[in-house]
Order: structure tokens, then sequence, then C-alpha cells
């Protein structure tokens, strides 16, 4: 159920990368671990953030999450969708509910994320 | 680590695929549905808790008024048999040790529930007070399960299976009865804002009172709730939780508990310095705040007016029912002023927001006796 097309980090986010601008969403598993989610924040269009550091942060009613980069860049969209309704992130964290658009400095750094398969792999390692 | 305690109806909330999480030691459903499902159908419909980690504490003897008296803020000397009050339970330096609510059945015997968090410290507290006194206080925690149903339909749907007319519980009273047949104490007590009972059983009687209401309440929507919409129900009634509002480092007087701390009685514990925080002047105060920027003031959280720290955030939360953000703060009594603009620190960065009158939820009162219970209700709550 984890899109086999994205890549995926350790923080139950993923990336999807169409040529150099790689959107940022939480996965299926991060929103059911938070529950619903009721706040939203994100960087502005223009700012830069930096991969394996936090761009932003996602609350449920009684969790607070903070969101990490996973390639360095420009940010060149937000889902403002979101930030008034942020449970698209429980509906639909692959579609409606993405967080944002960056263009990648280099994309050197999504080596290190999972593809789908690694991504289920760990989650079954992380229920033990 | 230590191993968590699982309440009588734990394998309920296995079979009803909650989410567990670790409360005080205890293993406790923090959410089945959802919070804000579950939330709404409490304020709407009526909602099923596994509330069984409270403690019990039970208090007999010749002199057992004369103990709760000491004991607690409250009076419990005017209190009817067979009614409850709400108190604060102060350390001599007017800290708080627990809040707690005292079930009288005479002047001679007492139950007492505290906070599932505290039952330990609680226990060994009130023992140690109780030696002045021909008083005998037995920890009873483990011989009750307690399950609460609370919400607009709570009595219609409780009055299906028992034998007592629920309608004679006024708001903070008790009885004792039978619900599907099984023998219990029942309160008309709770801790959401709405109106509710609280049920007292055996543990081995449980399991079947949890199903049964499931079931005889599923057509009117009754549902199983975690601990995370208990809290935000609790939240926006304003009632204090222990560790949030409450703690040993602060009084009922900075809690806006005021009403709960009678200084005219005789004596009890905190006392003197009680009556002389409120000579001199209360320091700090418990006020309501509404998000003016985007964000969410979360527990501690410091709070600051013109780049000084004047306070912490106590709770705060996504309000389901006002569908905005709000808190409790408690912060310098001179500045808690209606409409004055605080920055709460997030993260390091200053948001906004606005000192609001703090009791953010109160039902509809109605008519008959719910009208009168919304009476006591605003005491309980509206403590200033």
């Amino acid at each position: 159920m984890n899109p086999v097309e994205l890549k995926y980090n350790k923080e139950h986010e993923y990336a999807k990368v169409e040529g150099n601008i790689v959107t940022f969403g939480i996965t299926d598993h991060a929103q059911e671990s938070l529950g619903d989610v009721v706040f939203v924040e994100l960087p502005d269009v223009g700012t830069t953030v930096t991969a394996g550091k936090s761009y932003g942060t996602v609350e449920s009613v009684k969790a607070v999450s903070d969101i990490t980069a996973s390639v360095s860049g420009k940010v060149v969209e937000v889902n403002t969708q979101v930030m008034d309704s942020p449970d698209l992130l429980n509906s639909e964290p692959y579609g409606e509910g993405w967080l944002i658009k960056v263009e990648a400095d280099d994309l050197s750094s999504l080596d290190g994320l999972m593809t789908a398969a690694e991504y289920e792999a760990f989650l079954a390692q992380e229920e033990h | 680590m230590n191993e968590l305690k699982r309440t009588p109806l734990y394998e309920e909330h296995l079979v009803a695929k909650a989410k567990l999480i670790d409360f005080g030691g205890w293993e406790m459903p923090v959410q089945y549905a959802g919070v804000i499902d579950e939330h709404h159908t409490v304020r709407t419909k009526a909602g099923l808790f596994d509330v069984s980690h409270m403690g019990e504490i039970d208090v007999r003897g010749e002199e057992a008024l004369a103990f709760v008296q000491m004991l607690i803020t409250n009076d419990v000397s005017k209190l009817e048999d067979g009614k409850i009050l709400y108190s604060p339970m102060c350390y001599p330096n007017g800290g708080i040790v627990d809040d707690l609510l005292v079930y009288r059945y005479n002047s001679q015997h007492f139950f007492i529930v505290v906070n599932a968090s505290n039952a330990d410290k609680d226990y060994v507290w009130i023992t140690e007070q109780a030696k002045k006194f021909n008083v005998i206080a037995e920890n009873l925690s483990e011989q009750y399960a307690q399950l609460a149903l609370q919400g607009p339909l709570a009595e219609t749907v409780l009055q299906r299976i028992t034998n007592i007319n629920l309608s004679q519980i006024k708001y903070y009273s008790f009885a004792h009865g039978e619900i599907d047949g099984v023998s219990c104490l029942i309160s008309r007590t709770g801790y959401t804002g709405e109106d509710g009972f609280e049920i007292y059983v055996a543990p081995e009687y449980g399991r079947q009172l949890w199903r049964k209401i499931l079931e005889i309440g599923a057509n009117d929507g009754v549902k199983p709730i975690g601990l995370g919409a208990r809290d935000t129900l609790r939240f926006e009634a304003r009632l204090p939780l222990y560790g949030n509002e409450l703690g040993a480092e602060i009084t009922p007087l900075e809690a806006g508990l005021g009403i709960f701390v009678k200084l005219d009685k005789v004596d009890f514990i905190g006392k003197e310095v009680l009556l002389a925080q409120k000579e001199q002047g209360i320091p700090r105060k418990l006020v309501g705040l509404e998000m003016i920027d985007r964000g969410i003031a979360r527990s501690h959280y410091p709070l600051q007016k013109d780049g000084q720290e004047i306070g912490f955030i106590t709770s705060g939360s996504f309000s389901p029912t006002l569908n905005k953000n709000i808190a409790l703060g408690l912060i310098r009594a001179d500045l808690a002023i209606q409409g004055e603009v605080l920055d709460v620190m997030i993260r390091g960065k200053a948001v906004k927001a606005k000192i609001i009158p703090s009791l953010f939820y109160k039902r509809d009162k109605q008519a008959g006796h719910s009208a009168k219970e919304s009476g006591a209700m605003s005491e309980k709550i509206s403590a200033k």
C-alpha cells in the first residue's frame, strides 16, 4: 500500500522524485500512529531546507512531530490546502496530503532512502 | 522497565483495536476510532470509558469526619450522606498532593477516589496522616473496575439495564444498585463536562458491563472512548488535570480552585499558607488562551510578555468542539486580564495568543433535574 514509485526514510516520510523536483509527505504509517492531524507548519516558498534537518511540524491532537527534509534545496511550492485542512494528511497522505515541493540542489542524499519494499520490511521490524 | 499494569478491561481494548499507551504506569487505551470522533461522540451522544486505573481509598472509623476535614481543603461536614464532593488535598506548604472526590456514606465512612498516577503516593500520604486519628484507611484500588458512561444519552442508555431510578441520582450523588444484575456503586459524576455516570464494580464483572453497555447503546451511537478524548473533553470544560494545572508547586488558589478551599474551616493541612497567600495576594492565576497566530500551545511551553517570561502553558490543544486552538496557562496574576495578548514560545518562536474566559465549553442547561446539575457543575468548573 506504500506506493512503489516513492522513496522512504526512517522517520516515516516519503519523497517523490520528478526530475529535480522532490515532493515531501508523511507515510500512511505515520498518519496512523499520529492520529487525527490538526495542525501543520510548513516553510514559505523561496526558503531553503536542508537534508536531514527539520523543515516543519505535523501535530495531532496529542503529539507534535518534526518533519525532516530528505534533500537540500529551495521550496518551490507549499500545499496550503493542508494548512487549512490538516485532516488531508490522514485521509490522503500520498495524494492531496503532500506537504512541500523542493527544487533539489543535488539528489545524492536520496541514495540513503528506502524503496517501498525496504520500507515495509523496516515497518515489520519496528513492530517487534 | 517496570511492567505496565492492566485494568480488568484490557482484553476488551484489544478486541476494540485500541491504541494502547503507558499512562502513569498503566497500559491504557488512548484512542479507538480517533480522538476527534470520540470527542464528538461524548458531546453529542454518549461514550464509555475504562477508568479502572483510578485509585479508591476507603476511610472508616469514629473520627473519619474529623480526619477527612483535616486531610482536604473542602468541607465535608455539611455534606449530606450519599453526596459527593470535589476537593484538592494539600501539603502543609499549600502545594497540591492530588485532587479527589469524596463520597460520604456517613460521618464514620468516606470513600475517596484519587488519580491513577497519584494513587500510591496518595495512599502513603493518607495513611501517614491517619495515624493521628481513630480511623482505618484502606486501599481498595484493586477491588474495583471503574467505567464511566458520559454524554447527553448516558441516563437513557444506562436506565435500560439498571434497577435504580437514575433520575433520582442528582449531580454529585451516588447510590448502590444493580446494573445487568451486577451489584454496583453508581455516581452521577464525570470528567468530561457532560452529564453522566461513574460505575464501580467488582473487577470480575467489569468486562460483562463493558460489553453490555456497548451492546445496548450501539443503536444510540455509544462507543468506547480513550484517554485522548478524555483529555480534550476535560480540558474544554476546564476540569484540571494533576501534572498540568495542578501539582506540588501550585496551590489550589493559583489553579483557580478557591471555592474548594474553605479557609473558614477550623483547620486543614495547608491552611496557614493558603490563608496567607489569600491575604497577601495570589501570585499566579490560571487563564484561558486563544491562539491568534497559527500554532498549538502545549503543556509547559513558556509564556512571555514583552520578552519577559511570565508563566507557562498547563494544557493546550486543538478544541474539537470549538474548532480552534486554545490553551490554559498559569501566569503572573497582574497580567491575567481578559483580552491581554501574550507570546507562547513554540520551539523558540513567539506565537501570539489572547487571554479569554477559561471555561471554553459549557453544556446547555436543560429542563428538570439537569438544570440543577448545571448549577452544581458551574460551581465545580467556574471556580476562580
